[in-house]
């Protein structure tokens, strides 16, 4: 049987005792690096992407702070630009400005850049989305009580939509730790690399397959938090 | 007293258009202080439309309202501080539903008025007292019934110390039996010399609450007429018309 000879092979006692070698050696490093690159990128993208995802929502011809058409169009011609680029193709493509910021295009600091212009745009998306909900009655009640547009963004549509921004966070931070992975491929750090460099480049398929179920556990850990915090947090629900 | 002094409402040649449509056609209407005025019209003729204008949630083309002898520009950056002195309350209720009641009452005195926290909380609390829902201020909305929701949503108005308080069909969404609760604080906030300008289909309690009865039909202020003159001998057919709606006869 193919299967098992598959097994056999892939579990060789050799093999086991290598793969175990490497995976003490290198996975804490490598877990480390996934999860400061993932968190650092996130929290840069979310920095940039909530504030441009309220100017989304809020700049409308209708919203309550409307910016001229040309600015808002701009804004939305760049944001669907960036999404619309591949991942690793835009890591090549803003490698002068990762040098220019890093000082180098490889390494575990150097992906946060391509990361974080990557997913700013993403998370734009997902704020205005997440702001779009918010019932406009309530919007409403607060300019009838003399509310500032600022106060309306910061004292209701935010804190009104906590929930749904907590569940696209979840979602912002999974897609960041899948392009931080990816990123192995042309010199970024953590367990993508390792994936890379053992399973494609070495054939040791265990690594590969460790790194890969490791990927698969923090994004079920970052997922299950999330969804956590964001059912938490919903005052709407019994 | 001047009687500019008295008027606490003017509305003046009111015009507003939706595109092509004409809402309101030349609406004039003057509210003294303390006073209860009932606005009455069939479904769609304007009221809500008139209610978001005086409340600058709406721009209008023609015409003047004014608060107190201010004037009042929508979307102006002095509407704001007008909007503090009119007190809204929807149909809808639309507390926050991420916030408790206390915070839900004093989130606008606090952040928009300024006014001192632990100042704010007394008077809210003192007002939930008053309609019964003391008990309730650390429920979220999702906690009450309508009825209370309505009647937080009113405390919330209050808190803002209005001198003016605008009220849409705010019992039209509720289970009969909950709608006396919240009719009861709009009676008791009349007495209290409160001004007050209501829309509602609820005709017992517009003949009990109001000094005066405005009917809107087609854009256009109708009658103007002491609640008990309206409701015995209306003036116009249309107003006739409407009334005879509201009543049930055997055949
Ligand atoms: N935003 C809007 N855009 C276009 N037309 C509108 C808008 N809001 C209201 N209208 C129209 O204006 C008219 C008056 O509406 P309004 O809501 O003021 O009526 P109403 O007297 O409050 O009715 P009801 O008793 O049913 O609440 C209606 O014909 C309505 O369709
Ligand atoms: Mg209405």
């Amino acid at each position: 049987m193919a299967l098992t000879e598959f097994f056999h092979e892939l579990l060789a006692p050799d093999k086991v005792d290598e793969a175990w070698l490497i995976i003490q050696n290198q996975f804490p490093t490598a877990i480390w690096e996934t999860l400061y690159v993932t968190v650092l990128s996130t929290l840069f993208a979310i920095l940039i992407g909530l504030p441009l995802g309220v100017l989304l929502v809020t700049g409308e011809k209708k919203g309550i702070l409307p910016l001229p058409a040309w600015l808002m169009q701009t804004l939305n011609v760049i944001i669907n630009l960036l999404r619309s680029v591949p991942f690793l193709i835009l890591m090549i493509m803003v490698f002068p400005l990762t040098r220019a910021i890093v000082g180098t295009v490889v390494g575990t600091e150097a992906t946060v850049v391509p990361l974080v212009i990557a997913a700013f745009p993403f998370v734009a998306r997902l704020t205005e989305s997440s702001l779009r909900e918010v019932n406009p009655n309530l919007i409403e009640m607060a300019q009838s009580m003399g509310a500032s547009p600022l106060q309306i963004i910061t004292k209701v549509m935010i804190p009104e939509s906590v929930p749904s921004l907590l569940s696209n966070a979840t979602i912002a931070i999974t897609t960041v730790l899948g392009y931080s992975a990816m990123s192995g491929i042309l010199g970024g750090g953590g367990l993508g690399k390792i994936a890379i460099n053992y399973g494609y480049y070495r054939y040791k398929d265990l690594i590969m397959i460790a790194a890969v179920i490791l990927l698969i556990v923090l994004v079920q850990l970052f997922q299950s938090v999330g969804t956590r915090l964001a059912v938490h947090s919903d005052k709407r629900l019994k | 007293m001047a009687d500019e002094d008295r008027i606490m409402l003017e509305i003046a040649g009111l015009k507003k258009k939706f595109g092509e449509d004409v809402i309101l056609d030349g609406v004039d209407l003057t509210i003294n202080k303390g006073e209860v005025v009932v606005m009455l019209g069939s479904s769609g003729c304007g009221k809500s439309t008139l209610l978001r204008c005086i409340n600058g949630l709406e721009s209008f083309d023609e015409g003047s309202i004014r608060i107190d002898g201010e004037e009042i520009v929508s979307g102006s950056k002095a509407m704001t501080h007008l909007s503090q002195k009119i007190g809204m309350v929807f149909q809808s209720y639309d507390l926050f539903p991420h916030r408790n009641i206390l915070d839900n009452i004093t989130l606008a005195p606090v952040k928009v008025q300024r006014r001192a926290k632990e100042d704010a909380r007394a008077q809210a609390e003192q007002l939930l007292r008053r309609v019964g829902l003391w008990e309730k201020r650390k429920a979220y909305p999702r906690e009450l019934s309508g009825g209370q929701k309505q009647r937080v949503a009113i405390v919330r108005a209050l808190c803002m110390n209005p001198e003016i308080m605008l009220f849409d069909e705010v019992t039209a969404a509720l289970d009969p039996e909950m709608v006396r609760e919240v009719l009861d604080v709009m009676l008791e906030l009349a007495q209290g010399g409160m001004t007050m300008l209501i829309v509602t289909h609820e005709m017992g309690f517009a003949r009990a609450v109001a000094d005066r009865i405005v009917f809107l039909d087609e854009g256009k202020i109708l009658e103007n007429l002491p609640a008990e003159t309206f409701f015995n001998n209306p003036s116009t057919q249309r107003a006739k018309d409407f009334l005879q709606t509201f009543e049930f006869k055997k055949h």
